[in-house]
């Protein structure tokens, strides 16, 4: 695309006027546009001021439509430089506008574009019997019958050489010419006709719905021994590799800290008396929680950690605060009710290794 | 408010705010080039682009809400990056592509040193080129006399078009082509018909445009820069006087919100060449009818000889337009002194007497007022030349909402639709009388604002118009004691200071005319009055900067500095009391006003009462108190006043209004001066005359 300018001044009009009947359908496109919204109307008016000049917008074409419609001059003058369709130059009788977009360029526009070159020389220019002027133009939305040309009014498509050869023959010699494709096929069905739904296996199922016949078969494959052992595996692996399940799984979960008769009552255990519970402690020691940590606790935690990270689980614990001290029984390191449920195997298997710490507990019963 | 994340510092601001707008409010700086605070939103240069989270590509900052932006997954408040890599690379990209055809011409360039696209390419350049091809060549275009155009360089940043189109209001300028064919230019390169197109080559970001009268003349960084005050019209703007050695080399806005926000006219920034042509700069004496070069000695003795002889009731003294407070100060102390009442200031015999209140001679809502006004009525005026930011003002009060303009005086275009209410006091009277149908909007409106222009109030019946104005305010309700919607429109830069010193005819002195008649008085003391010629008769002595009209006539000619060259005083049309600051010093012989007339005094025997500008400021302010108070604006009873003006009474003839300033570019001695003004001046009379057809 060139720089487009107004046409030089020997070939531009003294004057321009709507003719009355243009007059009348401008106000009638005006008046669809609300008050105040006049400007709206700026392309329709530029069109029909171009169709009434012989195909191309005059710069006083311009000013009158400005002056319509209550624009300053620059603002319609940039609507007209910079769509294509309005030509600022004289054209022939015949003007083609050949698309150079990727489509019709893949399709052999090329081609009419070398073609256009012999026959009317360098775009813009009238050809010496003022029949034609050609422009090469960005896309016009006829892809599906590349290539094509816009010549005035209408699209010619499906083009080759020898095609718009003998179109512009025609036109030139006034024979009546066919609009849209030149091979034949109705506005943009296949080349080789409108058969598309002739295709047999379009309703036999093999095409059309497969896929629901896709899913039927996979649904009676499950009915099958292949599909229980599968499920039966996953389900192994699912217990070996347990993954979570709820959002908030993984995360430190709130596990009550008190051993509550009611609680071992819910899970069909006798609730141990107060007198036991004074038998079973140790009274040698302290109850109390040491002030500081001792050494192998960090260790412990570290490990938990990394196991929580093996799992996939993250550690919600404070960096700022000293760890809260494993809880570990004394007696027997299996149980440990405030790791993660889920993490329960690796974490008592690293509370194995620990000494127990001097914290009072009660014994509990393994799981 | 919205919280929002900039760089990992939360900060609160107004949802409406673009995330341009809350980057700075967090103290990140982003480059743009498209982007201005007083135009609209172009969105198209895309230098600004900033990563904000959760968005798949970067974004316009300058284009994209606060409000618009998504909270994160959580409900944290959205995220912007402005220094990430993303971003970075994504500078670099649209760097690239600006730089793509933008020439290497910086070294011949008049924006180098000022230019943003250099500075930015500093920060986001790469240093060599990817593109093998040829760069784009564009003509240049021809815009007017005072834009020189270098179309290669332009990056369609589009400022210059919104700008004309927005805040101009003469949208003469145009982006034509499209795509890598777009150009910047006036419809068939007829030159902007703006009273403002200088400011198009400030906002413009690269060297595009340039300011045609300072091409290849200077360079930034070989300038003093001085803030200093525009005496070319009473709006007062704020400016940057940058000078090279003694010479004023360029004038620039400096940004004043409640006056020039920062836009300045082209006379205020053209008028420089003005101050170089045309220059007293030795005294001069008139021998045998033809002023000969004199010495200050010569001079002095030849003043005081016809002084002393004269009788003081035969002595006046007129002020003109670009006086500063100091010099009237000293000269009515003077003329005091010698038992003077013949004193004026009112140059075009305007119907002015400040013992009425401020309120009579100012605009008592102020420039940035006029934002709060919604209705206003102009009589006699046309803000657009009188006035040229006041009338920025007003459009941009007009671009905020609905708002009411009615006009009568000269049919012209002040660049916002209004209703033209016809030429001259028949209409006002009509008005009063609530026959036209503008006065149901002036009454409907809560805050009316009624603009009285000079040009009126010069004629033999301004009283009386005057009054009638001041009435038809009263009765509308216009001024109240939170709302002084009644002023008048300042045209000269030393007129009100001086009516707020009082430089007006004492007891049984003459007024203007009466002295500038000449035949009435021996000697007329003419302190730069350049726009009526003192009659035959007199002994004119002429105090001043430029060889015009006043220094003509004169018989001894006193040369003064010009308003570059002095620190003075200086009040805007709303009563803004503000000062200059001296850039240069006056060529020659010249000297500062105040000097002279202090030296002179004490020729004459009647040694003024101070010997430093200190000294004498510290009397002004002692005396008028309201001068010491600096870019203030001294409270005045509009009500009062305009109580007193509406009793004036007297019947108007029916005359057309006719402006004070008939042509804009040549209102003073300074402009007139000026070759670039001279030219613009003949293409407006030019354009006048195509319009009229």
């Amino acid at each position: 695309m060139a720089n487009r300018r107004l046409a030089p001044a020997a070939e531009q009009p003294a004057s321009f006027a709507f003719s009355p009947e243009n007059a009348d359908w401008a106000k009638g496109q005006i008046e669809k546009y609300p008050e105040g919204r006049q400007a709206s109307a700026v392309i329709p008016l530029l069109w029909k001021a171009q169709e009434q000049n012989g195909g191309w917008l005059p710069q006083k074409a311009i000013e009158a439509v400005a002056d319509e419609l209550g624009m300053p001059h620059i603002r319609v003058l940039e609507v007209a430089t910079f769509y294509t369709m309005f030509a600022l130059e004289p054209v022939g009788r015949f003007w083609i506008q050949l698309c150079g977009t990727v489509p019709c360029d893949s399709c052999g526009a090329r081609e009419l574009k070398d073609y256009l070159h012999h026959r009317l020389g360098a775009p813009g220019h009238v050809s010496a019997d003022g029949n034609f002027s050609w422009l090469e133009v960005e896309c016009l939305g006829a892809c599906c019958n590349a290539p094509m040309a816009q010549i005035n009014q209408d699209y010619y498509e499906d083009l080759t050489p020898d095609l718009l050869g003998k179109l512009m023959d025609d036109l030139a010699a006034g024979r009546p010419v066919k609009i849209g494709s030149q091979v034949g096929r109705t506005s943009s069905e296949p080349l080789g006709g409108a058969d598309t739904l002739a295709d047999t296996s379009l309703f036999d199922g093999s095409r059309v719905g497969a896929w629901r016949k896709r899913f039927e078969e996979k649904e009676a494959e499950g009915d099958s021994e292949q599909g229980k052992a599968e499920a039966a595996s996953s389900e192994q692996r699912a217990a070996a590799e347990p993954k979570p399940a709820r959002p908030d799984a993984g995360r430190a979960v709130e596990t009550p800290a008190t051993d509550a008769p009611a609680q071992r009552t819910a899970v069909g255990e006798s609730p141990i008396k107060a007198s036991d519970k004074v038998d079973a402690a140790d009274g040698t020691k302290s109850t109390t929680a040491p002030a500081s940590p001792t050494a192998p606790a960090p260790v412990t935690i570290a490990k938990s950690e990394a196991a929580g990270a093996e799992a996939g689980t993250q550690s919600s614990l404070p960096r700022n605060e000293p760890p809260p001290q494993p809880v570990a029984s004394g007696i027997s390191a299996d149980v440990d009710d405030a790791q993660p449920v889920d993490t329960k195997d690796s974490a008592s298997k690293t509370l194995t290794a620990k000494p127990s710490t001097s914290r009072s507990s009660i014994p509990r019963k393994g799981n | 408010m919205t919280k929002i994340v900039v760089d990992g510092t939360e900060v609160d601001v107004p949802a409406e705010y673009t995330l341009l707008q809350a980057c700075e409010a967090a103290g990140a700086e982003i480059p743009r080039f498209c982007f201005h605070e007083r135009l609209s939103i172009a969105g198209n240069c895309r230098m600004c682009l900033v990563e904000l989270k959760g968005a798949p590509k970067p974004v316009a900052s300058c284009a994209y809400a606060v409000k618009d932006c998504r909270p994160g997954p959580n409900g944290e408040p959205p995220e912007v990056l402005t220094r990430s890599g993303q971003t970075k690379k994504a500078r670099e990209g649209v760097m690239e592509f600006l730089l793509i055809n933008h020439p290497l011409d910086c070294p011949i360039c008049d924006q180098g040193g000022h230019c943003d696209l250099q500075d930015q390419a500093m920060a986001y350049g790469v240093d060599s080129t990817r593109y093998g091809e040829n760069k784009r060549a564009v003509e240049e275009k021809y815009i007017g006399p005072l834009v020189r155009t270098a179309m290669n360089r332009c990056i369609h940043c589009t400022r210059c078009v919104r700008f004309l189109a927005e805040v101009a209001g003469v949208p003469d300028l145009g982006a034509i082509g499209r795509g890598e064919d777009m150009e910047i230019t006036s419809y068939l390169e007829s030159a902007m018909g703006s009273e403002l197109q200088g400011n198009v080559a400030d906002l413009c970001p690269v060297g595009a445009l340039v300011h045609k009268p300072q091409s290849y003349e200077v360079r930034p960084w070989e300038l003093s820069k001085t803030e200093s005050v525009d005496v070319m019209d009473a709006v007062g703007c704020a400016i940057r006087v940058d000078a090279r050695g003694r010479e004023v080399m360029q004038i620039e806005p400096r940004v004043h919100e409640g006056i020039n926000e920062e836009w300045i006219s082209d006379k205020t920034r053209h008028a420089v060449d003005g101050l170089r042509t045309q220059r007293l700069d030795r005294p001069y004496l008139r021998e045998n009818g033809r002023l000969r070069p004199a010495s200050w000695g010569e001079a002095f003795t030849a003043i005081a000889a016809r002084v002393k002889s004269a009788d003081p009731t035969r002595i006046g003294a007129v002020v003109g337009d670009l006086a500063g407070v100091e010099e009237i100060y000293a000269l009515k102390a003077l003329m005091t002194s010698l038992g003077v009442t013949s004193l004026d200031c009112r140059q075009a015999g305007e119907a002015i007497d400040p013992a009425w209140g401020r309120v009579a001679y100012t605009l008592g809502t102020g420039i940035a007022g006029i934002e709060e006004a919604d209705a206003i009525l102009l009589i006699g005026t046309n803000p657009r030349l009188e006035a040229s930011l006041l009338n920025v003002r007003i459009r941009k009060r007009w671009r905020m909402g609905p708002l009411a303009v009615g006009l009568i005086g000269e049919p012209v275009d002040l660049t916002y639709p209004h209703t033209y209410l016809g030429a001259g006091p028949e209409t006002l009277a009509d008005l009063a009388s609530g026959q036209h149908s503008f006065a149901e909007a002036l009454k409907a409106a809560s805050r009316p604002l009624i603009i009285v222009g000079t040009g009126p109030l010069a004629r033999p019946d301004g009283a009386a118009i005057f009054a009638a104005a001041a009435t038809l305010a009263r009765d509308l309700g216009a001024v109240t004691p939170d709302w002084s919607g009644f002023g008048v429109l300042q045209t000269a830069a030393a007129r009100v200071g001086a009516l707020d010193l009082g430089f007006v005819p004492g007891a049984g002195g003459l007024d203007f005319a009466g002295i500038a008649n000449g035949a009435n008085l021996d000697v007329v003391y003419n302190l730069g009055a350049d726009e009526v010629a003192v009659g035959p008769g007199a002994f004119v002595i002429y105090q001043g900067t430029h060889g015009d009209l006043g220094a003509t006539r004169a018989d001894v000619v006193l040369p003064g500095a010009a308003y570059t060259e002095k620190s003075a005083t200086y009040v805007n049309l709303e009563g803004r009391v503000q000062t200059t600051n001296r850039a240069g010093f006056p060529p020659g012989d010249a000297r500062e006003d105040w000097a002279i007339l202090r030296a002179l005094s004490d020729v004459l025997g009647k040694r003024l009462p101070f010997d430093s500008l200190a000294a004498l400021r510290r009397a002004l302010y002692a005396e008028h108190p309201h001068f010491a108070a600096l870019d203030a604006i001294a409270p005045s009873d509009a009500v009062a006043t305009v109580e007193t003006l509406s009793g004036l009474g007297g019947e108007p003839t029916r005359t057309a209004f006719v402006s004070a300033v008939p042509d804009f570019y040549l209102s003073n001695a300074i402009a007139r001066a000026s070759r670039v003004l001279a030219e613009c001046s003949s293409l407006a009379r030019v354009r006048g005359l195509e319009a009229a057809e």
